[in-house]
C-alpha cells in the first residue's frame, strides 16, 4: 500500500477587464483589428511616451475586489516588473507588487463536503502583452501590440484548493462575480480569462506545504482539469522515485497530455519590481468607496433567495436563471410586463438555452429585450399563434430582437379567429362526423376532442385550439 | 574596497541587463561596481528607521483618464522604425521552440 | 546692434516691430554655426532648410497679427532627447542613430506654437548620463569660451550653442543638474523648474522620479519668458501638475528688500575651488547691498546626496532603458539567430560606456536580496533631504550657493574617474531630489577666462522668488561678457 497524498492547489487568474481604452492610453481594446492598428506610442513603448491610468480599471478592481470580500488598498501604487520579452514591449510590465489594490477576500463555493472558502490573497491591475506569431516561412516570430496594454486584474488565491473540482468550481464562482458586475466577460477560450495553477502535494496530514510548480497555457475547465491531474501524477512519481520537485514554471500541452519546463538560463526570474515613477499613487477615499459599493448589483445569492419569495417558479429553473444577471434581468423585465413569470421562465429555460447551447452564446450575446418577449407570450397565450410559430419567432428575435407582432403580420403567422371560414369548416366537420356528434350530445366529451382534431387538421393548425373547442360547443349546444 | 564583486555577479547581471561584456570591461566594471557600492555605502551612516521610502516627491494622487478612445490608426508611424518588419508587425528571432 | 547680439526677447521684439525678420535670424544663427560648429560641435542634427521654411510660415503669421508672443520668431536649439516630430531624435545613443519619432515632446509642441523656429537637436551626454558632454556617441561638444575644455553636462550642447550665438535660447533637461551646470560653465543662464511644473511627455526618460525639462538662455528676463512658455499642465504625464502660477515674467523686478537669503555652509567647505567661492560670496554681497537678508546656516546632509541620487537614478535609468531592445526601433545587432543573444549585442553595441556602467548599477541594486539595502535606502534618504530643505524654506525664501565645485574641467580629466565627476554634482544633485526649482546664472569669470556660476534654489512653486531674485543680481551684476567672438 503506497502512501496517501494531498494536493494543495492555488491559482493567479487573468481577467481582462471590459474596458473601452487600454490601461494607459487612449488606445481601442476591441478585438480584430489589423496587426500594430490599435497601437500609440504608450502602448507600444516608444521612448518619451508616458501612462496615464485609465479610471474605468480602478473602478472595475475595486468592484471585484468587493465581490470577493477583499479589503480594499486605500493608498496604492503601481510597480514595475522589469523582464525582457518581445510581446512586453517597454521589457517592463506595469503592475503591483507592494500595495496591490485588493487583499485578503474569499469567495465560498459548493464542493460535495458543502460549502467552502477560498481565500482570495490579493488582486492587482496590470497590463496585457502583445501577441507573437510564429511565421514559419521566415522561421522567425512576429510581433502585433493590439493587446499590449490591455487592462488585466490578476486574482491570486490561497492554496486552499485540494482537487480539480474545487478549482473549476472557484473559477466558476468568479467568473459569475465578474460577469455580474460587467467588468468582463471571462471568456477562457478567448483568453479574457485565464488561469495559472499553482501545485504542489503532500504526504496526507503533513502540516507544510511540498515545493510547488507553476502551470501556464490552460484554455479550458477540460485542460485544468486534465493539467491537475497530469502534474499530481508527474509529482508524486518524483516523490515515490525518492526525487525532488523544482519549483519552476511549466507549459502544460493539453494535445500531448504532459507539461514541460519553460527553464531558460536566460530567465534569471529577478523581476526587480519597483514604484513605477512615471504613476502617480491612488488614494481612495471612503465617499468613493461607499459609491463603489452602493453600485455593487445584487448578486446571485440574494437574488436566488428574492427570486423564491416573489416568483411562483420552480427552484431549479431560478438556479439556472439567475446564472447569469443578464438572463435574470430578461426574467424579471419581460414578467413585469406580461405579468407571466412561470410562462417567461418556461421560455428562457426551453427555448433560450436550446439556442445559446446549440450556437455557443452567452445569454448577453442575444439580442432578444423584454418587451419583445412579453409581446410573444402575450400572443401566445391570447392564442393568437400556436407554439410552433411562437418558436419560430423566438428564434427570429433570438437573433436580431425583431418586434413579434410585425414578424408575425409579415410571415402570416396569426391564425384563423371566429372567422366564416373557420364556420364552414366546422360545420363540415360536424356534418362529417354524426357518429362522434352524437357520442358527444351522449355525454362522451372525449368525443369533442376528436372533432377538435379534425377541424385542426383541416385547418393545417392555423387555427386556435381553444377557438374551435369553444366553438364547437356552441354549434353542439344548438 | 569592502563590496567585491565577483565574475558571477557581473554575469548575473548582465543577464538581466541584457548586457554582455567583453573581458576587459568586465574586469573594468568590477572595479566600478565596486567602487560604486563602496561609495554607496555611506549612506549606511544615516539612521533611517521610521522614515518612509519617498518615491513621489510631490503629493499628486489619482491622476485618471477618462475610458475614451482617443488615438486612431497611427501604424504606419509607428513601425517606420521597425529594424525589421513584416505584414505590419515587427519581427525578431523566433521565440517558439 | 547685431542680431546675434540679441537676447531672445529683444530678438522677439525687433521681429514684432519689422526691424528684423524671423528669416534674418535663422540665416544669422546659421552664418554663426557655420563659423563655429565645426569646432564646437554643438548640435546632433541641424535643419536649416525645415528652420527657413518654418520661420517663413512664423514671419507670416506674425504680419497677419497671429503670432504676437515675445519668443515668436526666435530661433531655437531643443536638447537631443526630447521627442521632435519627423526630426532624429537620438539621444547622442548609437542605438537611437536613425530614429524618428512620430510624435513631439510637449514642451517642444509649446515652444512651437509660440512660434519660436527649431534649427535643430543639441549634443548632449548619452541618455543625459554623465557631466561633460563627453559621452555622447557622435563626439564630444566644447566649451565655447576655450575649446580645451569641457562645456559640462548633460545638456552641454544647448549651453554651448546659447553661448556662442548659434541659437538664442535652447531646452534642456535637468536630473541631477544637467542644464545648471553646463549653464554655469558656458557663463549662461540655466533653470530647472519645479518638479511637474514642464511636461515630461515626449522627454526620453533618463530617471523619470529626477527628470525636469529646463531652460537654457542669454539672461533672466529671456528665462521667464521661455519657461512661461513650456510651463503647461499636460494630461498625457500623470506627474504634470496643474498651476496657475506660471506668468513667470510677471516677476521680473529688481527688488530683493526684505527678501531671506540663506548661504549653506555646508557648500563652501574645502573641495570648493576658492575663485567659484570668492565669486559667489561677491553675488551674495551684491544682493545684500540691494537690500536682501543674507544669512549663513547649515543646510546638513549635503554629501549624501550625491550618493542616494546614483542608487535611484540608476536603478529608474536600467529599467527605462530596458525599451532599447532592437525590436521596435533604433539599432539593432546584425546577424542574430537567437532572441537573447539579439538583445545583448543590440545593448553592448548600442550603448556607450557610461551608460552600461549605470544600467549596470542600477540592476544590481533593484536585484533581488539588495532592494531594500540600497534603493529603499536611498528613498529614505531622498526623503531626510527633502526635510532639510523644508526646514531651510521656513526660515528663507531662496538658498544661494556655487552650480558647481570648480569651473569647467579639461576635456578628458574628467572620465577617468566617475566618482570624482559624479562629486562635481554635490551642488545640483539635492535639488532634484527634493524636486525643487533652481537657477543658475554667470556671477564672474576664474582666471582662465572660464565663467563661474551663482546657484539659487527655491521650495517648490516658488520660481517667481528666484526669478525675481535672479534678475535683482543681473541688473546689479551689470553686462556679462561674452564668448561670442571667435578666440
Amino acid at each position: 500500500m503506497g502512501k496517501q497524498y494531498e494536493t494543495v492547489i492555488g491559482l493567479e487568474v487573468h481577467v481582462e477587464l471590459a474596458t473601452k481604452t487600454k490601461i494607459f492610453c487612449g488606445c481601442s481594446t476591441a478585438f480584430g483589428g489589423a496587426p500594430n492598428t490599435h497601437t500609440c506610442p504608450v502602448c507600444m513603448g516608444m521612448p518619451g511616451s508616458l501612462p496615464v491610468l485609465n479610471g474605468k480599471v480602478l473602478e472595475y478592481a475595486v468592484m471585484v475586489g468587493l465581490a470577493a470580500n477583499c479589503e480594499i488598498t486605500r493608498y496604492c501604487k503601481f510597480d514595475r516588473k522589469n523582464y525582457f520579452y518581445p510581446d512586453n514591449p517597454q521589457n517592463y510590465q506595469i503592475s503591483q507588487l507592494y500595495l496591490p489594490i485588493c487583499r485578503d477576500g474569499y469567495v465560498e463555493i459548493e464542493t460535495q463536503d458543502g460549502m467552502k472558502r477560498i481565500g482570495i490573497h490579493e488582486i492587482h491591475m496590470e497590463e496585457d502583452a502583445g501577441k507573437l506569431i510564429h511565421d514559419e516561412w521566415e522561421d522567425c516570430t512576429l510581433v502585433d501590440y493590439n493587446r499590449s496594454g490591455v487592462p488585466l486584474i490578476e486574482i491570486v488565491s490561497e492554496p486552499d484548493m485540494r482537487n480539480a473540482q474545487e478549482v473549476i468550481a472557484f473559477l466558476e464562482k468568479l467568473r459569475l462575480l465578474i460577469r455580474y458586475l460587467g467588468a468582463s466577460d471571462c471568456k477562457l477560450q478567448e483568453g479574457s480569462m485565464r488561469a495559472d495553477v499553482n501545485l504542489s502535494v503532500r504526504e496526507a496530514g503533513a502540516q507544510t506545504f511540498g515545493t510547488r510548480t507553476e502551470m501556464k497555457n490552460l484554455n479550458s475547465f477540460k485542460a485544468i482539469q486534465r493539467a491537475i491531474e497530469g502534474e499530481r501524477e508527474r509529482q508524486i512519481d518524483l516523490l515515490e522515485a525518492g526525487e525532488k520537485v523544482m519549483q519552476e514554471t511549466r507549459r502544460w500541452d493539453d494535445a500531448k497530455g504532459c507539461s514541460h519546463a519553460m527553464r531558460s538560463k536566460e530567465d534569471a526570474q529577478d523581476y526587480r519590481y519597483f514604484p513605477d515613477p512615471d504613476l502617480t499613487p491612488i488614494r481612495i477615499s471612503e465617499a468613493w468607496l461607499s459609491e463603489r459599493r452602493a453600485a455593487l448589483p445584487e448578486f446571485r445569492t440574494e437574488k436566488m433567495e428574492r427570486f423564491r419569495r416573489e416568483y411562483k417558479i420552480p427552484d431549479y429553473d431560478i438556479q439556472i436563471i439567475t446564472e447569469s444577471r443578464h438572463m435574470a434581468d430578461l426574467f424579471e423585465e419581460t414578467a413585469a410586463i406580461c405579468k407571466e413569470p412561470k410562462k417567461v421562465s418556461n421560455w428562457l429555460m426551453g427555448e433560450m438555452l436550446r439556442l445559446l447551447k446549440e450556437e455557443e452564446k452567452e445569454p448577453e450575446d442575444s439580442g432578444i429585450s423584454p418587451a419583445h418577449l412579453a409581446a410573444l407570450i402575450m400572443m401566445k397565450e391570447k392564442g393568437e399563434i400556436n407554439g410552433t410559430a411562437a418558436k419560430e419567432v423566438f428564434e427570429a428575435m433570438f437573433h436580431t430582437d425583431v418586434d413579434p407582432l410585425l414578424y408575425v403580420e409579415e410571415k402570416g403567422l396569426r391564425l384563423a379567429a371566429d372567422t366564416d371560414a373557420l364556420q364552414k369548416v366546422l360545420r363540415q366537420v360536424l356534418a362529417d362526423n354524426p357518429g362522434s356528434v352524437e357520442d358527444y350530445r351522449g355525454g362522451k366529451e372525449k368525443a369533442l376532442g376528436f372533432l377538435v382534431g379534425q377541424t385542426m387538421k383541416v385547418m393545417k393548425g392555423k387555427a386556435n385550439p381553444g377557438d374551435v373547442n369553444r366553438m364547437l360547443r356552441e354549434l353542439l349546444q344548438r | 574596497m569592502a563590496n567585491i564583486i565577483t565574475d558571477e555577479t557581473i554575469e548575473y547581471v548582465g543577464i538581466l541587463a541584457k548586457l554582455e561584456l567583453s573581458a576587459g570591461e568586465r574586469e573594468k566594471a568590477r572595479q566600478d561596481m565596486g567602487r560604486m557600492l563602496d561609495y554607496i555605502d555611506q549612506l549606511k551612516e544615516l539612521d533611517t528607521d521610521g522614515v518612509e521610502p519617498m518615491s513621489h516627491v510631490l503629493a499628486v494622487e489619482n491622476v485618471l483618464r477618462e475610458d475614451v478612445v482617443t488615438n486612431g490608426d497611427m501604424r504606419q508611424g509607428l513601425l517606420a522604425n521597425a529594424p525589421g518588419e513584416k505584414d505590419g508587425m515587427f519581427t525578431v528571432p523566433r521565440t517558439f521552440v | 546692434m547685431k542680431l546675434t547680439d540679441m537676447t531672445a526677447v529683444e530678438l522677439g521684439r525687433a521681429i514684432r516691430e519689422r526691424k528684423a525678420t524671423a528669416m534674418e535670424a535663422v540665416e544669422a544663427v546659421f552664418s554663426v554655426i557655420e563659423e563655429r560648429e565645426a569646432q564646437l560641435h554643438c548640435f546632433v542634427t541641424l535643419d536649416r532648410e525645415g528652420a527657413l521654411r518654418r520661420a517663413k510660415e512664423v514671419q507670416k503669421q506674425i504680419d497677419a497679427g497671429k503670432l504676437s508672443g515675445p519668443l515668436a520668431g526666435v530661433p531655437a536649439g531643443i536638447k537631443d532627447n526630447l521627442c521632435t516630430g519627423g526630426m532624429r531624435t537620438t539621444c547622442a545613443s548609437r542605438i537611437l542613430e536613425n530614429f524618428v519619432p512620430c510624435y513631439t515632446a510637449e514642451a517642444v509642441e509649446r515652444l512651437e506654437q509660440a512660434g519660436a523656429v527649431l534649427i535643430g537637436k543639441t549634443n548632449m551626454d548619452e541618455f543625459a548620463m554623465g557631466s561633460t558632454s563627453e559621452t555622447s556617441a557622435f563626439g564630444p561638444v566644447k566649451n565655447p569660451w576655450n575649446p580645451a575644455h569641457v562645456p559640462g553636462g548633460s545638456s552641454g550642447g544647448s549651453a554651448a550653442a546659447v553661448a556662442a550665438g548659434e541659437c538664442f535660447m535652447a531646452l534642456g533637461s535637468d536630473t541631477g543638474g544637467s542644464v545648471r551646470q553646463p549653464a554655469s560653465f558656458c557663463g549662461v543662464v540655466g533653470m530647472k523648474p519645479t518638479y511637474g511644473t514642464v511636461s515630461r511627455y515626449g522627454l526620453i526618460a533618463y530617471a523619470s522620479s529626477l527628470d525636469q525639462v529646463g531652460t537654457l538662455c542669454r539672461d533672466v528676463t529671456d528665462t521667464a519668458a521661455l519657461l512661461e512658455v513650456i510651463a503647461s499642465h499636460d494630461t498625457k504625464d500623470s506627474t504634470s501638475i496643474p498651476r496657475r502660477d506660471t506668468d513667470f515674467t510677471a516677476s521680473l523686478q529688481d527688488d530683493v528688500a526684505g527678501m531671506k537669503i540663506g548661504i549653506p555652509r555646508d557648500y563652501f567647505t574645502d573641495g570648493l575651488a576658492p575663485e567659484v567661492r570668492r565669486h559667489v560670496l561677491a553675488a551674495a554681497q551684491a544682493l545684500r547691498e540691494q537690500g536682501a537678508d543674507v544669512e549663513e546656516f547649515d543646510l546638513s546632509l549635503v554629501e549624501y546626496a550625491v550618493p542616494a541620487y546614483y542608487t535611484i537614478a540608476s536603478a529608474e535609468a536600467s529599467s527605462n532603458l530596458e525599451r532599447f531592445d532592437g525590436i521596435k526601433y533604433g539599432y539593432r545587432a546584425g546577424d542574430c539567430q537567437e532572441l537573447h543573444e539579439m538583445y545583448k549585442k543590440t545593448r553592448s553595441e548600442g550603448f556607450g560606456e557610461e551608460v552600461k556602467r549605470r544600467i549596470m548599477l542600477g540592476s544590481f541594486v533593484l536585484s533581488s536580496g539588495y532592494y531594500d539595502a540600497y534603493y529603499l535606502k536611498a528613498l529614505r534618504v531622498k526623503a531626510l533631504i527633502r526635510q532639510a530643505f523644508d526646514a531651510a524654506f521656513a526660515k528663507y525664501d531662496v538658498i544661494l550657493g556655487p552650480v558647481a565645485p570648480t569651473t569647467a574641467p579639461l576635456l578628458g580629466e574628467s572620465l577617468q574617474d566617475p566618482i570624482r565627476m559624479y562629486l562635481g554634482d554635490i551642488y545640483t544633485i539635492a535639488v532634484n531630489l527634493a524636486g525643487l526649482p533652481a537657477i543658475s546664472l554667470p556671477c564672474g569669470l576664474d582666471g582662465e577666462g572660464l565663467p563661474v556660476g551663482l546657484q539659487l534654489i527655491g521650495d517648490c512653486f516658488e520660481e517667481k522668488k528666484l526669478l525675481r531674485t535672479a534678475f535683482t543680481y543681473e541688473k546689479a551684476r551689470g553686462m556679462f561678457g561674452n564668448c561670442r567672438e571667435v578666440k
